[in-house]
């Protein structure tokens, strides 16, 4: 997850926010760290980019970036071998 | 000096998009109730294939003959001479001498169609590409492509507030006439089809991979269009010389800031709102006098049910009739708002309404649901025609019946 | 009816921003490329919204603040403003991923941030200001196109306080491209060389300006801006004269009513010839002060010669590091600039 959160802050540009400081269970959305609809298409991206998942379902952007823990278990579930 | 009261006429249209090459053949695709929509056949994109868009039915070839501009200008200058030229005849006063005159335009990324081609070489060798390319990329060297055409050299210039630009042109041009810097004003905006919108628009996912159901509860996003429209607006002295070509006046406009996201509607569609309330109270008009509203309509759930909210707020319950004719010509972008004011004024002469194609599942959400026919004979005496872009800049203009 | 200058706020290559004096001392930079000295941005914008917000973003989020904090404005009635190029960054970052990721995996941000009107629309978001709002996009012409706007809101009683402004910036990319089109110096001098060579060529200039324009009078008003007017190729210099001419008579200002002349030259030997000729004509024996060697050549950079009038007026006479000065106070200035000889603008700019 340490890997992960680097990979978000640089994605999302949050300059004052350092990696080490985003809980893994923090929420991302809305309260918490406070994305909004553009940093959800920006973690698309993320996902595609640095671990070839694509996520078919927009719809399911909620749930699977929900904290940083969601996000690595649907990595770790998703990723090819 | 400003004279608030002083009407402001619309005396000439012109008009280019996927469903005709100029105003009487959109006319006939809108009573065929045939849209544009269709296959990318000229941009060179991965998105060929599955991204349908509604593209002008001329090559830029085509385009140069009719318009006199070389086939290497960039297409938003094409389709916008296109149009402009067709108003500017429409409204037969080029024979009169002494007129101060202006081009108020608007468009989205200028040449970016040349542009993008030009990149493509610079990124490899930063002195390769050609310069011809991107001498006209800014927005109002794309404008003056079409004012020098046109002779018209008192007051040009070029607004891009995305999706209301070619509305806040026509009635900042208005304003001219009213506070008697200008006499007569072409106004309206142009935007070709590129593989940067294209492209920027899919990296946000409104972009439907169907052909776009605004106004459905179903709906999935937008489809791109090209196209341009203009109309040229005339003071009280002009209008009184040229007597039987008037169309309608534009009796009232108004623009506002959503303010809530940088491209999302707020759910209560406040800017929406205010720009349409803002028109009405310029027009001294209420609600229920309005005989018909051009939606924005995009497609996209977000705008559909932000302009649905503030429809609602504002005319409940008395709703005109309405449509988006955005089925039928995508949009088009920062030539939506002078697309669809040419549209509006068209429907005021002709006493037609349009249908919002395609419409089989109303929004649930909405206590109305817009016209699915086209409709002639009717009495449209006040249309209201909605513009609302990117950065929540939302504008409307309501044109009457002289 | 006039209209007051209420308060400015400047991001330019020289010191300009949050400055006690007036250009107290000069910035002097080498090449062909003038850079923006830029603040803290941090004491302007909220660091969670900075992070989506590119340079010129940035530096016009920060003029407009600036302006605002100082005219004690929280909600202006109208945001107006001009720019030729737009956001530029992002327009290339957008293009050079277009190009090399061949469409894929693309980001929506820097497209986002890359339309003209984002600027304008930023500043209304963190204003959460739901009024009339437009961004010109006019070459040479944007910057005038957003005052005319402004102008006409403020006669309407549109609006009663208009926050009117430019930006414009360079970015590797398009100075590299305007570089081949031969628009500026091969020879390397510095800024305060720039009319020392009489030879091809500029230096590329950038900047946010950002004014509060008011129909009212306020104790802090800087100065008014009496007039304004543009005009497009002219066909020579005698039209030129004329429309000079003709402008000052609408206005009912002799000549000798003007006490200081800004003039857009820019060093470049061909256009500048302009400048030189009225100066031997209509603007024979007029003191004269060019300000594009302060801030480069770009298409607004009119917006900073409107900075620069109005706070000499405020200040009353022109400050001690541009080696001119008046014989007494400075009380009308009249700004005349040309882009590129296509461009023409003229601005009257009086004491209130």
């Amino acid at each position: 997850m340490t890997d992960l959160k680097r990979q978000i802050v640089e994605q999302l540009n949050l300059q004052h926010i350092k990696p080490e400081e985003i809980g893994d269970d923090q929420p991302l959305f809305v309260e918490g760290l406070g994305l909004d609809s553009i940093d959800a298409l920006e973690l698309i991206v993320l996902l595609q980019q640095q671990y070839n998942i694509k996520l078919n379902n927009a719809e399911d952007g909620p749930k699977v970036f929900q904290s940083v823990r969601t996000m690595a278990e649907y990595i770790k579930s998703h990723q090819q071998a | 000096m400003y004279k608030k009261s002083a009407a402001v006429y619309v005396a000439g249209v012109g008009v280019v998009s996927a469903i005709g090459n100029n105003t009487a053949h959109c006319l006939q695709s809108l009573e065929n109730e045939t849209a544009g929509i269709g296959n990318i056949t000229s941009l060179n994109t991965i998105h060929k294939n599955t991204l349908p868009v509604a593209a002008v039915q001329l090559s830029n070839q085509q385009l140069a003959a009719v318009t006199g501009l070389p086939a290497s200008a960039s297409r938003t200058a094409l389709l916008g001479m296109m149009a402009a030229r067709e108003a500017w005849q429409d409204a037969g006063v080029s024979n009169q001498t002494g007129l101060r005159t202006g081009f108020i335009s608007a468009n989205s990324v200028g040449g970016m169609d040349k542009t993008e081609d030009f990149f493509a070489s610079f990124l490899k060798d930063k002195n390769s590409g050609r310069l011809h390319d991107v001498v006209n990329h800014e927005c109002g060297a794309v404008t003056e492509l079409v004012a020098d055409g046109l002779g018209i050299k008192n007051c040009v210039t070029t607004i891009s507030t995305a999706c209301s630009s070619s509305a806040n042109s026509i009635f900042f041009g208005a304003r001219l006439i009213k506070h008697n810097i200008l006499d007569v004003v072409v106004a309206g905006g142009a935007d070709a089809l590129t593989k940067f919108t294209l492209n920027g628009f899919n990296t946000l996912q409104i972009l439907d991979k169907e052909w776009c159901q605004p106004f459905d509860q179903n709906r999935r996003g937008l489809n791109l269009g090209e196209g341009a429209g203009y109309l040229v607006l005339v003071s009280e002295s002009v209008a009184a010389s040229i007597k039987n070509k008037l169309y309608c006046r534009l009796s009232g406009y108004s623009n506002a800031n959503d303010a809530h996201h940088q491209t999302a509607s707020s759910p209560e569609g406040a800017g929406s709102y205010a720009a349409m309330k803002g028109a009405l109270e310029l027009s001294g008009l209420q609600a229920k006098d309005i005989s018909y509203i051009n939606l924005h309509g995009t497609g996209t759930f977000n705008n559909d049910i932000s302009e649905g909210t503030a429809v609602q707020r504002l005319f409940d319950p008395h709703y005109p009739k309405m449509s988006s004719t955005k089925a039928f010509t995508g949009h088009t972008l920062g030539a939506s708002g002078g697309i669809e004011a040419v549209f509006s004024t068209l429907a005021i002469k002709h006493g037609i309404i349009y249908p919002n194609l395609r419409l089989q599942t109303p929004m649930q959400a909405l206590p109305f649901i817009p016209e699915t026919k086209f409709q002639k004979n009717i009495a449209v005496d006040h249309v209201l025609s909605n513009s609302f872009g990117f950065g929540g800049n939302c504008s409307s203009l309501i044109f009457s019946r002289i | 009816m006039k209209t007051f200058i209420r308060a400015t706020g400047n991001i330019s290559p020289q010191k300009t921003f949050g400055q006690a004096g007036l250009l107290q001392e000069l910035v002097i930079q080498s090449g062909n490329r003038l850079r923006c000295t830029e603040p803290d941005y941090l004491q302007y914008i909220d660091a969670k919204f900075i992070r989506r917000m590119s340079r010129i973003i940035k530096m016009g989020t920060a003029a407009a603040m600036e302006c605002l904090q100082q005219a004690g404005v929280q909600n202006p009635d109208a945001i107006v403003m001009g720019t030729a190029y737009g956001c530029l960054e992002d327009t290339g970052i957008f293009l050079k991923k277009m190009v090399e990721q061949n469409e894929e995996m693309l980001t929506p941000t820097a497209f986002i941030q890359s339309t003209h009107n984002t600027i304008g629309a930023q500043i209304a978001l963190l204003l959460q200001c739901h009024n009339y709002n437009n961004t010109f996009v006019h070459r040479g012409f944007s910057f005038e196109s957003a005052l005319l706007d402004a102008m006409m809101l403020l006669e309407e009683n549109a609006a009663a306080t208009v926050l009117a402004g430019a930006a414009d910036e360079i970015t590797d990319y398009s100075h590299a491209i305007l570089s081949r089109f031969g628009l500026y110096k091969n020879e390397t001098i510095s800024n305060t060389e720039l009319y020392k060579n009489k030879t091809k060529g500029t230096i590329a200039g950038e900047g946010a300006a950002f004014f509060l324009l008011s129909n009212q009078p306020s104790p802090k008003d800087y100065a008014t801006l009496d007039a304004l007017h543009t005009f497009y190729k002219p066909a020579g210099i005698n039209e030129i004269e004329q429309q000079v001419q003709q402008f000052l008579q609408e206005q009912q200002v002799a000549l000798t009513d003007i006490d200081v002349l800004i003039t857009g030259n820019n060093g470049d030997a061909e256009t500048d010839a302009v400048y030189h000729q009225l100066l031997e004509t209509i603007f024979k024996n007029k003191l004269a002060v060019s300000y594009k060697y302060l801030c480069g050549e770009y298409p607004t950079s009119t917006a900073f010669a409107l900075w620069l009038a109005a706070s000499v007026i405020k200040e009353g006479n022109l400050p001690a590091a541009l080696h001119t000065s008046a014989a007494s106070k400075i009380r009308r200035i009249l700004i005349y600039n040309h882009y590129e000889n296509i461009h023409h603008s003229l601005m009257l700019v009086s004491a209130c």
